[in-house]
């Protein structure tokens, strides 16, 4: 049989080539392809994210005005829900059947076997109605999560609010840490400071076995980590008199802005109309938030932010300030109110020196105070001259915080605009215009823009005779204190001596016999108050009504500016609002004698107009 | 004879290897059904029904008899296995038989015998009977005469246990009856009959896989090939090739035939899962997906003696048993695969060894049986955990979790090791 020996080797060579087959297969399944080891962890690592309760937000006397509190959703599992009885369970509900049925289709869609919510945003008392019936509807379960509450009906522009996370967030790299259904701050300071809010996601690892049952800890819990708790913030809002505001604004649309000149702190910060911030919370929110979007007054338009306005006649303190820097004008210096160049508000006393020109709010006086700074022979042609001094004109401008964003802690800040000579190149073409075209800006109309925010922050300017603050809510974040960024001061370019020269002027507008704003004059409470009147010219309606003031005017601590929209002329409404904000903060109350201002002021625009007066 | 001259005689390498596989396997039964919840020292306080709930204490049990059977084994006169065969084999077809008929269903099989609290499952005890028959018929043959009825008779000795393996609806038990063309191909059956069912089992293949008219296009212009470029096959052959022809075209449409109308249900889906892993990857697929996670998953060098958590978890069914390849190859990673694989060879090498250093035909013929029978049980075994081959439930020898599986080999093993030892004197065959 010697000729079969050979055999032997044809069958060791088949075991062998077996052999050789599982080791490469197994070489490929194990060492090079990682994909099974992804699998196997999705088998069996279950991830459990904790989320850590969201930071409380304070008042500046340090009462709660946003915490937490928990809501319930009804969650379903469509596998099972057995023999439900519709009728009954749409009674206990009180929804439509419609709804249910809708509901249990879109929860059968993403998952017969996980729990998707049914009915969100259940407070308390409707989880109470429902809680003890829940036995009798197999499938359905009650799951807690915190949600925000408010302690005011007040600055929901300032506050935001809180909703779930959009698939279109989700998408950016930005909301990389959320996963459906987290919720976060969607606007305001809810949002501003959501990562200091949110704290910090606790993550845990946990082992389950083909059946779902946890199997301990992965790896000891290696990887596990501890949620940290949201941090609170300190608002320097002060509440009363943010209230007041929204009152007396009531039925108007505009905004008050009321700083701390010493510090930048916001202490009222009015957008109206204005809302309820509880209503984008709870229950129905998605619906309510629907009504707000198609109001047609735009309640959710942030307008203190937002809101760009031509500043009216109050610029023309900025055109003084930047005159004086210049040398080109001093205190003294009197123009004539010439109507040949620009008509002016009304007919009034000669304008001999800067404080009678800015009590009476003279439009040719500041058109040549202009003037003088903007055409200073730097160039024998006009066209260049008025160039070079327009851009010499826009760095003085810009150093008072405006056409840039002031770094408030609020998100959707608008920059505002002051024309450089690139913008009215682009618009007239190069030496294409002269002051004659632009002489606008002189009185603060025209293609210039402002917030009023940056308005309320140019009256810091002027309290703190040339600096300020960058205008902030939170005054602090947990213990910290605010942001460093709102500890530095920004000084103007103009040096504060020629401040102190323009100051009597503004005290005039409000104290002196005939000022524009006479309304808004504490004196006789004892406190000097320093402003502007402003009417800002407007090609959809009537003039919107500004004033912007800071009081006492020797030891400033409140910065006001208030824009009232389509309300005519500036003293007769936007004034004595800015006076009753000032008294109320200043004395925490309001001089009896004025109270019938308070049940005057709240209501429409145009009970304001009076066609006789238009400056 | 007495103990010592045993003690000489036998083939330790062999002895070695299958401890170390046994060791290996219940190490691995061990971890398979260990749970965290279960400390091992409950061992020491638990009464016997206790210990006998752990898996592994039970395979423990199991080769504590096994040792026992080993030295019954040897003890036995080497002479009774050739004397007796025939009628170890009679006794096996009537158990089968009766098995058949008083066996209750487990798992859709009536394959297993109760026993009081024991089940056994005569099918396993096939193997080496049956090896012992045909050692046996074979040795008697004359191969000059190449009998055909004496092929025959060989043929229906082979045939008869796993006709009956298959009607106690355990298909995979059967199959194995295949792996003795290996050992008959050794004694001088003729290599055309591999080829053949090579070819043929290849066709059947690539007819489930290609469009069937391309495979037949594909075949005819092979073979117009042949015949053109080969005019002497032409000349001679024609009848030959003709016949050929018929009988693929016969297979490439009869498969589906037999695919439909053969194969039960769940047979059918385990070869679709084969050429489709993902078609039902959470039905009949889950098997081969979650057997090849954990594989996969092991990485170069495992996961760690208990740290599997694919196989501790459940996700991969059977894993004590026919998948105990799945916690080897998550725990102890490429490594221990490499492993597993290395001891299989080894001692499916040392058997050919041993076969082949047999002076009878009777010795050689039963060493080959036992090596082709435990390289089918690993071929199969492994190719389905890791997808590819098709799931056929037999266990991996010496490691999977079961009675039956481990005497069964242990003892088609040991009538080898017990022949072994005493060729020196069978001089007479």
């Amino acid at each position: 049989m010697q000729y079969l020996e050979g055999r032997k080797f044809v069958v060791l060579g088949i075991f062998l080539a077996v052999a050789v087959v599982f080791a490469v297969r197994l070489f490929h399944i194990q060492v090079l392809d990682g994909s099974y080891k992804l699998a196997a962890d999705k088998n069996t690592l279950q991830r459990i994210v904790q989320v850590p309760y969201r930071g409380v937000i304070y008042d500046r006397n340090g009462k709660i005005l946003v915490q937490n509190t928990p809501v319930y959703d009804l969650m379903v599992i469509p596998r099972e829900v057995k023999k439900l009885d519709t009728a009954r369970f749409c009674q206990l509900l009180q929804m439509p059947v419609q709804e249910l049925r809708d509901g249990l289709k879109a929860a059968k869609i993403y998952s017969r076997v996980k729990a998707s919510p049914l009915v969100q945003n259940l407070s308390t008392p409707e989880l109470a109605a429902i809680q003890d019936n829940l036995i009798d509807f197999p499938g359905f379960s009650v799951k807690p999560r915190m949600a925000r509450s408010y302690q005011t009906q007040n600055m929901a522009h300032a506050l935001g609010y809180v909703g779930p996370v959009s698939p279109t967030m989700l998408e950016k790299p930005k909301y990389a840490k959320y996963v459906p259904g987290d919720f976060l701050g969607i606007s305001g300071i809810e949002s501003y400071y959501e990562k200091e809010l949110m704290g910090r996601r606790g993550v845990q690892y946990r082992m389950v076995n083909v059946r779902g049952i946890e199997k301990g800890a992965f790896r000891d819990g290696e990887f596990d980590t501890l949620s940290v708790a949201g941090q609170d913030l300190h608002l320097s809002i002060d509440p009363e008199l943010q209230k007041y505001g929204e009152y007396l604004m009531q039925g108007k649309k505009g905004s008050v802005v009321a700083i701390d000149p010493k510090t930048g702190e916001i202490l009222a910060f009015v957008s109206a109309p204005s809302f309820d911030p509880a209503m984008l919370t709870g229950k129905g929110s998605g619906n309510r938030y629907m009504e707000l979007l198609r109001d047609t007054a735009r309640p959710l338009f942030d307008r203190p932010l937002a809101a760009a306005y031509s500043p009216g006649s109050v610029f023309k303190l900025v055109n003084e300030a930047i005159a004086l820097q210049e040398g080109v004008v001093t205190p003294y210096t009197g123009f004539p109110c010439n109507w040949k160049l620009v008509r002016c508000t009304h007919r009034h006393e000669y304008p001999a020196n800067l404080t009678i020109a800015t009590k009476n709010s003279c439009n040719p006086y500041f058109y040549q105070v202009m003037f003088a700074t903007v055409r200073q022979g730097r160039s024998p042609s006009k066209y260049e001259d008025v160039a070079l001094g327009l851009a010499d004109w826009r760095k003085h401008v810009t150093s008072f915080g405006l056409a840039q964003h002031l770094e408030v802690d609020l998100p959707g800040e608008r920059m505002g605009l002051i024309p450089s000579p690139a913008f009215y190149d682009k618009r007239y073409g190069h030496h294409r215009w002269t002051y004659k075209t632009i002489y606008s800006l002189s009185i603060g109309q025209g293609e210039i823009q402002v917030t009023p925010l940056q308005m309320a922050n140019l009256m810091c300017i002027f309290a703190n005779r040339g600096y300020y603050y960058a205008p902030h809510f939170v005054r602090s974040v947990g213990n910290r204190g605010p942001l460093s960024r709102y500890r530095q001061r920004h000084y103007t370019s103009v040096d504060s001596s020629h401040f102190n020269a323009i100051i009597p002027g503004m005290q005039a507008v409000v104290d002196g016999r005939g000022g524009t704003g006479n309304l808004a004059s504490l004196l006789d409470v004892g406190i000097s108050v320093a402003g502007k009147t402003g009417t800002v010219q407007n090609y959809h309606g009537e003039d919107h009504a500004t004033f912007a003031a800071f009081a006492p005017a020797n030891d400033p601590k409140i910065a006001i500016s208030v824009f009232i929209e389509n309300a005519g002329f500036g003293g007769s409404s936007a004034a004595p609002l800015a006076g009753l904000m000032m008294e109320k903060y200043l004395r925490g109350k309001v001089a009896p004698w004025r109270h019938r201002w308070e049940e005057w002021l709240p209501g429409p625009a145009d009970r304001f107009i009076t066609r006789r007066h238009r400056r | 004879m007495n103990q010592v001259r045993y003690s000489r005689s036998i083939d330790w390498v062999t002895f070695f290897i299958y401890l170390a596989m046994v060791g290996v396997g219940l190490l691995n039964v061990y971890a398979a059904s260990y749970s965290a919840d279960v400390p091992f020292s409950r061992v020491f306080s638990a009464d016997w029904s206790g210990l006998m709930a752990f898996n592994w204490f039970k395979q423990l049990v199991w080769l504590g008899v096994a040792v026992l059977l080993i030295m019954v084994l040897l003890v036995i006169d080497y002479k009774a296995y050739d004397t007796f065969a025939y009628v170890l084999y009679g006794g096996m077809i009537a158990l089968l038989l009766v098995t058949l008929v008083i066996a209750r269903p487990i798992a859709g099989s009536r394959s297993w015998l109760e026993l009081g609290p024991m089940r056994l499952q005569p099918a396993e005890f096939a193997k080496f009977t049956t090896a012992l028959a045909a050692s046996r018929f074979m040795a008697g043959i004359n191969l000059r005469q190449q009998a055909f009825k004496q092929q025959l008779v060989l043929a229906g000795l082979t045939l008869l246990p796993p006709l009956l393996i298959i009607s106690s609806n355990e298909t995979g038990q059967a199959l194995v009856f295949g792996a003795f063309l290996l050992a008959y191909f050794r004694e001088g059956m003729s290599p055309l009959i591999l080829l053949v069912l090579a070819a043929a089992g290849l066709v059947l293949i690539l007819s489930l896989l290609v469009p069937k008219l391309w495979l037949v296009g594909a075949f005819t212009v092979i073979l117009a090939l042949v015949l053109v470029l080969n005019p002497r096959v032409l000349r001679h052959h024609l009848p030959l090739a003709a016949g050929v022809y018929a009988v693929v075209l016969g297979m490439v449409f009869g498969v589906d035939f037999f695919y439909n109308n053969v194969l039960q249900p769940h047979q059918q889906k385990r070869i679709e899962v084969l050429l489709n892993p993902s078609a039902d990857p959470l039905g009949v697929g889950w098997n081969v997906t979650q057997s090849k996670i954990a594989i996969g998953s092991g990485g170069l060098a495992g996961k760690g003696f208990l740290e599997g958590t694919q196989t501790r978890f459940d996700f991969v069914p059977e894993q004590s048993t026919d998948f105990i390849f799945c916690t080897v190859g998550e725990e102890w990673g490429w490594l221990g695969t490499m492993t597993v694989i290395g001891l299989f060879m080894a001692l499916i090498f040392r058997v050919i060894f041993v076969a082949e250093r047999q002076k009878s035909v009777f010795g050689r013929t039963y060493g080959y049986c036992v090596a082709s029978i435990i390289f089918f049980h690993f071929c199969v075994n492994i190719g389905m955990t890791i997808g590819l081959a098709p799931v056929v439930g037999i266990p991996l020898p010496f490691f999977s979790y079961g009675g039956s599986s481990l005497w069964s080999f242990t003892i088609l093993l040991f009538i080898l090791l017990a022949i072994d030892a005493y060729r020196k004197q069978d001089l007479v065959r």
